[in-house]
């Protein structure tokens, strides 16, 4: 997971996707883990939400508190779900542990009105220089793992993620790019900027006009 | 006293208890039929029950359990037969996850079962005999339906949950099928929504096994003063196999003899795990009614939720708002968990509040009355974010 600053005593990433979801929405977050990000939603935003979560531990911690999960994964189990169940689908570190992350990102836009996605951006100057100067698969805060050992199967990078896009025809409504401390840059740059230095990024993608007018299930 | 002697003893206490049970009882005559799915209706009956705990003046905090084949009533209190303990006493009382200081608890014995409410082993008002065969073939929608009537008498319009394991787990299941409007959450544990063909062949062995004894006396043994011990004694051996996983029985038992050095080379109960089933069905025997046996796992081989609703499970709950707890355990291969992954597809694909927590354990489909920290956490956390949902704190 990603290793963020607190501030009043609240992850970083857990506040910023916070601040990306109305109020009294409908939401999964997929791979959910012990359910720290559906709480915080649940208390700060009122919202109604739900988690599927690989590991049984993580399920259990989080039915134990209470909240709504089911044991499952996102390559698996999105397509059980009805069209547009959801105001908000998060998947957060996710995506490049996927196995088939295109079908993914489509399962989630079907289930959802909305998608919000963050990721390590593999493009990022460290990970760019790592590779050019040292010869080795790069181990930073934001990828901490061996080549050996990681979960992390589908590489991306900032703009391979907006190619994709393009491709599925999904509207990029907010991006945010993330340093190395889990902070937004502020700066606006051109995809290029952001891609050499966000070592995250935060999307939050919705469906065509025409696919988010019709009715739930 | 005879072996024999005992065994009249022991009858004549549980015909007791088929009629004048140890436990709350209600009394329905014609003006609250009970309709069955066999198209019978039985215009007398009687439902007995436990309580514990009491129930709140806006009546919202009723938590219904539901018991499993061989269970009953007497879920958290000494077992009026038995003088054991309640089957479910780790999970029901005071601080325990279906907590009694914090909620009102029902357990009703379900329809066709030994231990008061209407069954086999009760009297038939219409001849003064034990119904034997004579009483109607129940199904787990009945058995359902009996409990509503029950809830409908204590004045508890919605119950703050139904909870259950096993054949328990399908009453509650077709309780939030039933009436969704009825069951605020809905707990079944280690169960399907339909009876596999593997567990109606377990289910048939038992049958025959009792079936087979003489003393069944083609299910008129009560009224000949017979019992048939062997045969029933022979399919709890059986289906006890089927509680347990082979990790769990090995462990506890192994290959270890039985009170001697070497094996006798004959076939006497040489082995400790032999022994063991040995006593579970003469002890169940004291207990139980045969013909219970045969009703109650006919009763579940029948169910089937899917089929019940044009053959799509996720039909049978639409539109529910019940929000679900599905649990099943890694080494419960009777109701694997995939039959809880498909209850909570269709659940999800309803688009209804479900959770789905599988758990790791040895101790096979039985898991679910064992010490299971996990479950107790699980059950004590869904059911307070349940209450809280529902305004009681």
């Amino acid at each position: 997971m990603l290793e963020t600053t607190r501030r009043n005593g609240v992850r970083a990433d857990l506040r910023l996707i916070g601040d990306l979801i109305a109020p009294n929405s409908r939401v999964l977050d997929i791979g959910c883990g012990n359910g720290e990000l559906l709480q915080f939603l649940q208390e700060t935003r009122g919202v109604d939400g739900r988690g599927i979560e690989l590991s049984q531990k993580g399920v259990n911690e989080c039915v134990a508190r209470g909240l709504s999960v089911i044991q499952g994964d996102a390559d698996r189990d999105l397509v059980h779900y009805p069209d547009n169940a959801f105001d908000y689908v998060i998947l957060s570190q996710t995506l490049q542990a996927t196995f088939r992350p295109r079908e993914v990102l489509e399962q989630m836009m079907r289930i959802g009105r909305r998608a919000v996605v963050s990721f390590p951006n593999f493009a990022h100057w460290r990970i760019r220089g790592a590779l050019l100067l040292r010869g080795r698969m790069p181990v930073t805060k934001a990828l901490p793992h061996s080549w050996y050992d990681t979960p992390n199967i589908h590489f991306f990078t900032l703009r391979d993620f907006v190619d994709l896009c393009g491709e599925l025809k999904v509207t990029i409504e907010q991006s945010v790019a993330l340093d190395r401390r889990g902070e937004k840059i502020a700066f606006r740059g051109p995809w290029w900027f952001w891609n050499l230095f966000g070592a995250q990024a935060v999307f939050v993608l919705s469906q065509p006009s025409a696919r988010r007018d019709s009715p739930s299930s | 006293m005879t072996a024999k002697d005992n065994g009249r003893i022991e009858t004549a206490r549980t015909r007791h208890e088929a009629d004048r049970p140890s436990s709350a009882l209600v009394l329905f005559g014609p003006d609250t039929p009970l309709k069955l799915d066999s198209g019978a209706t039985l215009d007398r009956w009687q439902v007995a029950y436990q309580t514990y705990g009491t129930l709140n003046a806006e009546r919202t905090n009723a938590v219904l359990v539901c018991h499993a084949l061989t269970g009953d009533q007497h879920v958290a209190n000494v077992h009026p037969l038995t003088g054991k303990p309640g089957w479910w006493s780790r999970m029901v009382g005071p601080g325990k996850p279906v907590d009694t200081d914090r909620y009102f608890v029902i357990c009703p014995n379900v329809l066709g079962g030994c231990m008061g409410t209407t069954g086999p082993a009760s009297t038939n008002p219409d001849t003064g005999q034990p119904y034997g065969l004579d009483l109607p073939l129940v199904t787990i929608p009945d058995m359902v339906r009996a409990q509503a009537i029950l809830l409908d008498h204590l004045g508890i319009e919605t119950a703050l949950a139904v909870v259950g394991g096993s054949m328990g787990g399908m009453q509650v299941l077709q309780w939030a099928a039933a009436y969704p409007e009825r069951v605020f959450a809905a707990i079944p544990i280690a169960c399907g929504a339909r009876h596999s063909s593997q567990n109606i062949a377990f289910h048939e062995v038992g049958r025959q096994a009792v079936m087979a004894d003489p003393d069944w006396a083609k299910g008129k043994y009560l009224a000949e003063g017979k019992s048939p011990r062997k045969g029933l004694a022979v399919a709890r051996m059986a289906a006890h196999i089927t509680y347990m996983s082979d990790k769990s029985l090995h462990a506890k038992f192994g290959r270890q003899l039985q009170d001697r050095e070497a094996p006798t080379f004959g076939f006497d109960a040489d082995f400790q795990i032999e022994s063991y089933l040995r006593h579970q069905g003469v002890t169940f025997v004291e207990r139980f009614d045969a013909n219970a046996y045969l009703y109650m796992t006919r009763a579940m081989d029948y169910f089937d939720l899917a089929a019940a609703h044009g053959g799509r499970l996720s039909e049978a709950f639409k539109g529910s708002r019940t929000r679900f707890c599905i649990v099943s355990f890694t080494s419960d291969w009777l109701f694997p968990t995939e039959d809880s992954k498909v209850i909570t597809r269709a659940l999800i694909a309803s688009g209804g509040n479900v959770s789905f927590v599988e758990i790791d354990t040895d101790g096979g489909h039985d898991a679910f009355l064992l010490d299971e920290p996990e479950l107790f956490a699980t059950v004590d956390g869904f059911l307070r974010a349940a209450a809280h949902a529902r305004g009681i704190h």
